[in-house]
């Protein structure tokens, strides 16, 4: 079966969607319960079964410790640099880690990577997506945070690959939404697009040139958003129920997200009214009441919103532009709804912000609008191109821990450069080299992506080899490195030891393991399936067996049909879903002279003037013949 | 789709000497792409003037640069070789990347004239922050050599700015002395930019230079632009400074 749907994906903290282009526009997937937006929650249920989504929001509540949201937060991060995270939501190491290991969340009894866990719900898209086409779904573009580092992207992308999809491109959020906006308008100009999302913060800006939209720089913070707020009005609850209530919750992981739902509920309502009422049921028939006004609330996020500041100055100042030469401002994330938010996009940019696109969908549009581009382009999207840039700069270290800048922040990708290196020491074979992401100038303050040990230098006197190293960041904003000795001409063998991360050895076993997972599902669907088709031919016999032409079959006839009925019935319920298959086959054939009778019967009404609608014909046994369904493999 | 000017052929070929050919069609082909069937080619080590097809001076249309930028992005980015075979993908990935390094060189002006002068074989000293923190961490000295236009007013700046050090500790508060330090500040900013003016003369005279000068002209040329340029570099370090001093406080 050849099917090429290339889905775009919003992978956020928050939420996730999956889209695709529908002749000229881009469409968002509904899940099979109608919802376009797939919550980013994860659960393990009674029975040990990965729950996704809208489905697994109640256990949030029910197991808190089976359950786990906003994961985003800690993709190709060191257990190190999510010291602060850990204070503030309630993810629950394994208890076995080791330091230098990727971070594994505990989920009940087991344990999971954080791109693991992002794989589930990129499975689930991927599910949906299919049922969706009836046709199997292997390609995506998926968009990140523009402000992602290396390691980030390098963990979206495993996630992909573990959930079974061949990641075509990463792409920039914001990018990804001026691309959704800029699809129905020939635009030219400057544009900001302004993303707060529920985790992450960015900040781009464009020059729209006759269908190219070339970022000219960006900036952000990877662990601003909706989130912050979110836990920032919990700490103040808890500490008026301590206060008020003598009661400490915060190891009270069942009461903490009762309040962090209500919270969050009273958070969205203020979008829209200037005051919403706290209402939470506490253990021991306690409860926590509060209002807040819209100016408290307003007062209370001014220190989070602020820091979306910085990053804007940044970006105009790295853009070479002041605020009055912006031609338009984009906003994007749902964030973007609290109209102090609006207030301050508004002051900075000294333009009304565009928000006619829902920004809970755009950005999964826009990377619908990228999948066209990349499946060969459609009408509405040849001209388009994406030129976009490295959100960091990346260095290299050198003598006394400084970083040497090889390629900066905001070039536009992919991009490259060249270093030559050489030995320190007669004979040597191997050089160590440091590479850094960040904008500080001393290697330690920089962001460590990989230590690359080039290999089988031949050995020479020192200072003699002149090894070229080529630094490439690919279209997706990843690092590529190839090393060769000038000298010798050979290649140089290169071992990357990524810093944070997972081996390509370790993403191949959980790509297995999830292959199994996949089997699971594929033969629990394949039997709910099948049973389904065993009803409908059941039920089509059971009338087929009211009507005229069941007497005219021969008692033999009726008998073996009567017979594998009730065979299909009894095989129907298990867990076998050949064997339900070959029931539904052996009562098709069965049944094949019956269906022949009936449609006599039916064409001879006809003739006798006798609406078909009278005859059962439509709802013979031949109706219970189901269309195949589409293989998944 | 505008047909790129730079599609020209490879540079440095004697008359007979054997072209190389597209990959694909096998007849003859261009930097990026075959001339005669399109097909993306294997980068090969060319300047960043000669990828645009451009002559190797300073004076740069830069609309002209961007126009052909958009126009090479188009047959080159990645994007376009979505379903394209996997060497192709590699090739597309290797030549926008020199585009877009190219690009980048060549539309900032005090990047293209560097790239120039290491083109044309002139070490350029190392001026920068890096340099001066590099030296800072491994107690070597840094080459820093005051162009003597500015000696008088550099010692004076310093003077002043070691005063604003210390009655920083102490606490103290002189406007007058932050006053004179504006003042100095303004002058290199003017300095400055007065500077960019004096190596864009030098510009014209390369850009005469390359065709019909002597190769002894063009290498005083070179040189005078280095100088420019260190003495651009310098000014620059000592703005930042005073920044760095005021900022503190």
């Amino acid at each position: 079966m050849s099917t090429d749907y290339i889905v775009g994906i919003d992978l956020g903290t928050t939420n996730s969607l999956v889209a695709y282009m529908q002749g000229d526009s881009p469409v968002v997937i509904p899940g099979e319960d109608g919802l376009n937006l797939v919550p980013s929650v994860v659960a393990l249920d009674e029975n040990n079964q990965i729950v996704v989504g809208n489905a697994a929001r109640k256990y949030l509540i029910e197991t808190p410790e089976r359950a786990v949201y906003s994961v985003k937060r800690l993709m190709g991060r060191g257990v190190e640099d999510v010291q602060d995270e850990l204070k503030l939501f309630p993810f629950q190491l394994a208890d076995d880690l080791q330091s230098g290991e990727v971070i594994r969340i505990k989920l009940g009894e087991k344990t999971f990577t954080p791109p693991e866990l992002s794989a589930f719900i990129l499975r689930q898209l991927k599910r949906n997506a299919e049922r969706f086409f009836g046709a199997p779904v292997t390609q995506a573009v998926i968009t990140v945070p523009a402000y992602f580092n290396d390691a980030q992207r390098q963990a979206t992308k495993d996630a992909g690959r573990i959930a079974g999809l061949n990641v075509l491109r990463l792409v920039n959020e914001p990018t990804a939404a001026s691309l959704a906006y800029g699809l129905d308008k020939k635009k030219h100009g400057i544009v900001v697009v302004y993303d707060l999302g529920g985790g992450t913060f960015d900040i781009s800006i464009l020059k729209l040139h006759d269908g190219i939209f070339e970022v000219i720089s960006t900036n952000g913070d990877t662990h601003l958003g909706g989130d912050d707020i979110d836990n920032l009005l919990i700490a103040i609850a808890l500490d008026d129920i301590r206060g008020d209530l003598g009661l400490d919750l915060r190891r009270n992981g069942e009461a903490v997200a009762r309040i962090r739902k209500a919270v969050i509920e009273a958070k969205i309502a203020l979008s829209s009214q200037p005051a919403a009422k706290l209402d939470v049921d506490l253990p021991n028939g306690n409860k926590y009441q509060r209002e807040i006004s819209i100016e408290v609330f307003e007062q209370m996020i001014q220190p989070i919103i602020d820091r979306t500041v910085g990053p804007c100055k940044q970006a105009l100042k790295d853009a070479g532009l002041k605020p009055e030469q912006i031609d338009e401002v984009v906003l994007v994330g749902g964030s973007t709804r609290i109209p102090k938010v609006r207030r301050l996009v508004q002051d900075l940019f000294q333009r009304v912000p565009h928000t006619d696109l829902n920004p809970d969908e755009v950005v999964a549009l826009g990377a619908a609008v990228q999948a066209t581009i990349l499946g060969g382009g459609s009408e509405i999207t040849k001209e388009m191109l994406l030129l976009d840039v490295t959100p960091l700069s990346l260095g290299i270290e050198v003598a006394g821990g400084v970083t040497d800048k090889v390629i900066l922040r905001n070039s536009t990708i992919p991009a490259s450069a060249t270093q030559y290196y050489t030995t320190q020491v007669d004979g040597q074979t191997n050089v160590a080299i440091h590479v850094l992401q960040g904008e500080r100038e001393l290697a330690r303050d920089c962001r460590s992506l990989a230590r690359f040990d080039l290999k089988s230098v031949p050995p020479m006197p020192a200072g003699l080899p002149r090894i070229e190293v080529k630094f490439l960041i690919d279209a997706n904003g990843i690092l590529r490195v190839s090393a060769r000795e000038q000298r010798s001409g050979k290649e140089a063998e290169i071992d990357v030891q990524p810093t944070y991360g997972l081996s390509d050895e370790q993403v191949e076993n959980m790509l297995l393991e999830s292959f199994d997972y996949a089997e699971e599902d594929f033969r629990q669907r394949q039997v709910i399936e099948a049973r389904r088709e065993a009803d409908t031919i059941l039920a089509a016999l059971a009338k087929g067996k009211r009507n005229p032409a069941w007497p005219e079959l021969t008692s033999e006839e009726r008998g073996q049909v009567e017979a594998l009925e009730k065979a299909l019935i009894e095989v129907k319920d298990g867990d076998d879903h050949h064997a339900i298959r070959t029931g539904i086959d052996a009562l098709n054939q069965a049944t094949m002279r019956l269906a022949e009778l009936m449609m006599d019967t039916a064409v001879a009404s006809a003739l006798k003037g006798k609406a078909m609608d009278d005859t059962d014909f439509e709802e013979g046994p031949q109706a219970g013949h189901p269309v195949a369904k589409a293989e998944f493999k | 789709m505008t047909e790129s000017k730079s599609s020209l052929i490879l540079p440095g070929q004697a008359p007979g000497e054997a072209t190389p050919s597209c990959w694909s069609c096998g007849t003859m082909r261009a930097v990026h792409f075959c001339s005669s069937c399109g097909k993306v080619q294997p980068p090969v080590p060319v300047d960043y003037f000669t990828f645009f097809g451009f002559p190797r001076k300073l004076n740069l249309d830069t609309a002209e640069l961007e126009k052909e930028f958009y126009a090479l992005s188009r047959r080159l980015h990645p994007d376009v070789f979505g379903q394209a075979g996997s060497q192709e993908r590699v090739w597309s990935l290797e030549q926008s990347s020199m585009l877009n390094d190219a690009y980048r060189t060549l539309k900032d002006p005090i990047k293209r004239t560097e790239y120039l002068l290491r083109l044309e074989g002139v070490e350029l000293e190392e001026q920068s922050k890096q340099a001066t923190e590099k030296a800072r961490a491994t107690g070597e000295l840094k080459k820093q050599v005051v162009p003597p236009d500015l000696l008088e007013e550099v010692f004076e700046l310093n003077m002043h700015l070691e005063e604003l050090r210390m009655q920083k500790t102490l606490g103290e508060d002189d406007p007058a002395l932050l006053e004179e330090i504006g003042k100095a500040k303004l002058s290199l900013e003017e300095k400055y930019d007065a500077l960019l003016n004096e190596l864009k003369t030098e510009w014209n005279k390369w850009d005469n230079s390359v065709n019909g000068g002597t190769e002894e002209d063009r290498r005083k040329i070179l040189e005078k632009m280095l100088d420019v340029l260190n003495r651009r570099n310098y000014v620059r370090n000592l703005v930042r400074d005073v920044n760095e001093v005021i900022g503190n406080l």
